[in-house]
């Protein structure tokens, strides 16, 4: 893993708001379209932002127009299946399932096929009104390959999955809102805004326990009820080996404002 | 531009002037034209020189609804299930998304009617953000005495012009109105005796408009639109956003300082 500066990335933008890490997706000619070679860059600066202690939550955005319209088709229309299994290219999405920092997608325009999978894979979503969501991978003859059959199930549910994949239509904000699949919509000018501002929140929360709760959340997919619950004891117990634990419940007790150490 | 052949696209000094143009048949929709507004419409919606929209109609009509001799029950149901028209997916083509475009573009759109509005050529009239009339303009849906009911969006925006009561008897009844009770009823906004009269007062609100501060202009349309549909405290919180949005403008600097060196402002629309 790289760290590169600001300026050596060529398809993504990357800035910093106190504590909160910002990247922006920038491949204007091509609507975003997630080449191997934008995903590259993304994942290392997730990656550094992630290290970054000075860093407590990250906002992905697209930017004003567009957030990301789909996978390059051209780099794989001619791909054979053992070209595809080979190469791999979806492994390279699964280090951002292993990122420890929270991660608030801001989405406006389009964010379809691998782009709606990328804001999927973000742990919380706020769109502007006049964003539009779509897996659209039917109409090309495939399916979702980076998460979209799961991730978007688990979030509303199968009559809606099972519809909006196999039929590929697109969908709205609000639709997407009133379907439990994002957080907030906001007027396409506060989109971003409103992303940030929530990071902000979240970045100045105790970074360890923000960690911990992200993980065990994520772990309530994977496991029974009653392994998500020791699951979660064990990483509640831990967290009495933290500073800001002791910090935290101090603060609490002699009614002031905690300072934390995110240790 | 280039391009239609059922309505002229004309643009002079920031206002868009869309004339329906097929004077021989009162400006009937057939599906070229109704396709054709949608494309202008659009192309008016992103062209920033464009910042207020007046449409109208060639010849003695503003809009006669769609042109009935283009649609009969056999060409309908040539693709259906034998005797049965399918309505509901040609308004959903032609229709809707004319005057959905018509209320969420973010800039003012003046219908100046200058002869009959009839059908959906009325419901156009109402889904602009005002009407200008001539005295001779009428407007009349008789959907009801052909068995339908006023589309186009008619049945939502009428009763929000002139009050339910009077929106519900009109569609009942399917009678016309005269230019002169659509002005007591608060339907048009204006009345003029004549044809120049009535284009004089449209460009001279339409300057008012292409001068002024256009985001601001579409931020008032956006907010009035959604504040239809939400509860106050709703209302109130999406209120706080658009305001923010309006003061980052360019306009809302210059407004201010010209305001306080009393002088005119000069907008740019950004």
């Amino acid at each position: 893993m790289s760290t590169k500066t600001a300026t050596e990335y060529q398809f993504i933008l990357i800035s910093q708001e106190e504590r909160v890490g910002i990247i922006q997706l920038h491949r204007p000619d091509a609507l975003n379209a997630l080449s191997p070679d934008l995903m590259k860059e993304l994942v290392d600066a997730l990656e550094a932002f992630d290290a970054d202690d000075a860093i407590g939550c990250m906002v992905l955005t697209g930017g004003e127009k567009v957030f990301a319209a789909g996978a390059d088709i051209k780099k794989m229309a001619e791909a054979s299946a053992m070209d595809m299994l080979l190469v791999d290219q979806l492994a390279r999405w699964d280090r951002i399932r292993k990122l420890h920092k929270p991660i608030v997608a801001a989405i406006n325009g389009y964010a379809l096929g691998g782009g709606c999978e990328l804001a999927m894979m973000c742990d919380m979503i706020i769109a502007g009104e006049s964003a539009k969501f779509g897996q659209p991978e039917i109409n090309i003859g495939v399916i979702p390959g980076a998460g979209g059959t799961q991730r978007l199930t688990r979030a509303v549910g199968k009559a809606k999955a099972m519809e909006l994949i196999l039929t590929g239509r697109q969908f709205s904000a609000q639709e997407a809102l009133e379907m439990g699949l994002i957080n907030k919509v906001a007027p396409p000018e506060l989109t971003i805004e409103e992303a940030k501002k929530l990071a902000k929140t979240i970045s100045e929360k105790p970074a360890i326990a923000v960690r911990t709760a992200k993980e065990a959340i994520l772990k309530a997919f994977d496991t029974t009820i009653e392994g998500g619950l020791d699951y979660e004891r064990k990483l509640f117990y831990l967290l009495f080996a933290s500073a800001d634990q002791k910090e935290g419940m101090q603060a609490f007790m002699e009614k002031r404002t905690p300072a934390w150490s995110n240790r | 531009m280039a391009g239609y052949e059922h309505l002229l696209y004309e643009v002079d000094g920031g206002i868009l002037t869309i004339t329906l143009n097929r004077p021989d048949c009162l400006n009937a929709f057939n599906d070229e034209m109704s396709f054709e507004l949608q494309k202008a419409l659009k192309e008016a919606e992103k062209d920033k020189a464009v910042r207020c929209v007046i449409l109208t109609g060639a010849g003695r009509g503003f809009c006669a609804g769609q042109d009935l001799r283009s649609r009969s029950i056999n060409a309908e149901s040539s693709n259906g299930n034998g005797d049965r028209p399918h309505l509901g997916e040609s308004i959903r083509k032609r229709y809707s998304p004319i005057i959905s475009k018509l209320r969420s573009m973010e800039k003012p759109i003046i219908a100046l009617v200058n002869g009959v509005a009839a059908g959906a050529g009325a419901s156009i009239a109402f889904a602009c953000d005002m009407r200008i009339a001539v005295k001779e303009a009428k407007f009349i849906q008789a959907f009801v005495k052909v068995g339908l009911i006023p589309d186009s969006g008619a049945c939502w925006l009428l009763p929000r012009l002139i009050g339910y009561g009077r929106a519900l008897d009109l569609a009942l009844t399917g009678d016309a109105i005269n230019a002169e009770t659509a002005y007591q009823w608060g339907l048009v906004n204006c009345m003029k005796d004549s044809l120049e009269e009535a284009q004089a007062a449209a460009q001279e609100l339409a300057n008012r408009y292409a001068q002024g501060p256009t985001q601001a202009i579409g931020l008032i349309k956006r907010a009035m639109n959604k504040a239809m549909t939400l509860d106050l405290d709703a209302y109130l919180d999406y209120e706080a956003d658009l305001q923010e949005i309006a003061g980052r403008s360019d306009d809302y600097k210059e407004g201010v300082s010209a305001f306080l060196e009393k002088r005119t402002a000069q907008f740019t629309g950004r």
